[in-house]
């Protein structure tokens, strides 16, 4: 039921023409961090207080609406938001990525292919990618102006030196339409293909920072790699333990104090539909039946 | 309509902001995220020479704090009226502008609108161009949000070579017709055919 104590998405007329102002100019040019006047929501920062107004200002009474936190829709960042919204918009939740015409997302994009008529909305925490290299806004705003990005390849580099191989296995930095160099947040490596020529229109929300930015449909978006060390999108070499899902992005679960540990896929969703169609990992058995009082 | 119209100026703006507005901006940011897709939008009844769409389009991304040009013949007492009530945006001259509206021959030369600055590209102009007609023939449009190529009836390839020369500066169109409109961002790329 809809809180009639708020206006419809909780942000009144006035902030959300601010918002989508902000992401249509970030759609206008592919990459780049529109500042806006974030406001203060109800809940931390660091809980996704961009997303959330990314999303309150999208959405409309007949969307229906998937939150997810690391790819799982029961986590409490997702039910939290999932149930703000259902109490100030009013409007319909799933948890089957298909059926959802708005997913907001933490730190995942989901394995089911998203398609044309939906939107996903990532909650950012560090929206510039220059960010750890060159601490001064006006300094990465010259770069950027500049495209100025020698100082990414060079920390790139610098992993290769250190480590043999490009460390950074998240908020892998990309290059949109071959312009701006943008931070996707932190979803894992595994994901960054999916950013690129993608169906959906992505947006991207950072709320302390006050930024928006914008992929629209069918935009290149290439993760920065070298030629001798091209990019590579890693995940645990294991099946699924649950659904025996080869291709999926996998979560390490300790399973007791002697080393034992099982993988799992991070998108729930896409866990269940599997098993629900009848495939079976290393450790699936059906959950015992509660016996009748 | 249900509530009594007192003065022209006073009717047709939304009746139910909230959901209108709401429905309004995601056909809005489909068109401009998917250039030259023609959307269909409702809520808005401004006065003529005014087409639905224009109005929808004022009344979901301008307010007080967007400086708005009148070009040509929206530059009439009528529109001024219902702006000053419903939207509350300073009328100024084009360089000022945020938005700006007319007919693309009201808007020439689009030169003088603000492109933003090359470290806020986003500063520049969004122009609501009034067409005669809106269809999927003419120039042929590529870029961000376009899986292969489309085509949409725009009045002119040069104006829009410029302007994706001057990229990630530039203006911003959403073209107009009734109640329909579609977006062609400075993104996209726009070739004679």
């Amino acid at each position: 039921m809809t809180d009639q104590a708020y206006n419809f998405a909780y942000l009144d007329e006035q902030t959300k023409r601010m918002i989508r102002r902000a992401i249509l100019k970030g759609i206008a040019v592919p990459g780049y961090q529109v500042p806006f006047a974030s406001r203060e929501m109800p809940m931390p920062y660091g809980w996704g207080t961009g997303g959330v107004q990314v999303t309150a200002a999208c959405l409309v009474p007949e969307d229906r609406l998937k939150v997810i936190d690391q790819g799982a829709d029961d986590t409490t960042n997702a039910v939290s938001i999932r149930k703000f919204f259902q109490r100030t918009a009013g409007v319909e939740v799933t948890e089957a990525t298909a059926a959802a015409t708005l997913i907001q997302t933490r730190h995942r994009i989901p394995e089911t292919p998203l398609t044309r008529g939906q939107i996903l909305v990532y909650q950012v925490p560090i929206p510039e990618p220059l960010r750890f290299l060159e601490p001064r806004e006006t300094e990465t705003r010259k770069m950027h102006e500049l495209e100025e990005y020698g100082l990414m390849h060079v920390k790139l580099y610098e992993d290769i030196a250190r480590h043999g191989q490009i460390a950074t296995s998240y908020d892998y930095p990309v290059k949109v339409e071959g312009r701006y160099v943008m931070a996707p947040s932190p979803i894992p490596k595994f994901d960054n293909p999916k950013l690129s020529g993608n169906p959906a229109i992505q947006l991207f929300g950072a709320g302390r920072e006050q930024r928006i930015y914008a992929l629209p449909p069918y935009t290149s978006a290439v993760s920065l790699d070298f030629d001798d060390h091209p990019f590579q999108a890693s995940k645990a070499p294991h099946h699924c333990d649950l659904c025996g899902a080869k291709n999926s992005y996998l979560d390490e679960v300790i399973t007791d104090d002697h080393g034992g540990r099982m993988f799992v896929c991070s998108d729930t969703d896409y866990c269940a539909g599997r098993r629900a169609a009848g495939q079976k990992g290393r450790l699936w058995s059906p959950e015992p039946q509660e016996a009748a009082p | 309509m249900t509530h009594a119209t007192h003065s022209a100026d006073l009717s047709g703006g939304f009746t139910e902001i909230s959901h209108q507005s709401a429905r309004a901006f995601r056909e809005i940011l489909e068109a401009m995220a998917r250039p030259g897709s023609i959307r269909t939008v409702v809520g808005a009844l401004p006065p003529a020479p005014l087409s639905v769409a224009a109005g929808v389009v004022l009344l979901t991304l301008t307010d007080p704090t967007t400086p708005l040009h009148l070009a040509g013949e929206a530059d009439c007492k009528a529109v001024r009226d219902w702006v000053a009530f419903h939207i509350g945006a300073p009328l100024v001259a084009a360089e000022a502008a945020a938005f700006a509206i007319g007919t693309w021959e009201a808007l020439h030369p689009v030169s003088r609108f603000a492109i933003g600055q090359p470290d806020y590209p986003d500063r520049a102009a969004t122009l609501i161009v009034e067409a005669d007609r809106l269809t999927n023939h003419g120039p042929a449009l590529t870029g961000p949000g376009i899986e292969t190529a489309t085509w949409l009836s725009l009045p002119e390839t040069a104006a829009f070579h410029a302007n994706r020369a001057l990229f990630p500066l530039g203006f911003d169109c959403i073209f107009t017709c009734g109640d329909r409109l579609a977006g062609v961002p400075r993104s996209t790329r726009v070739e004679k055919i």
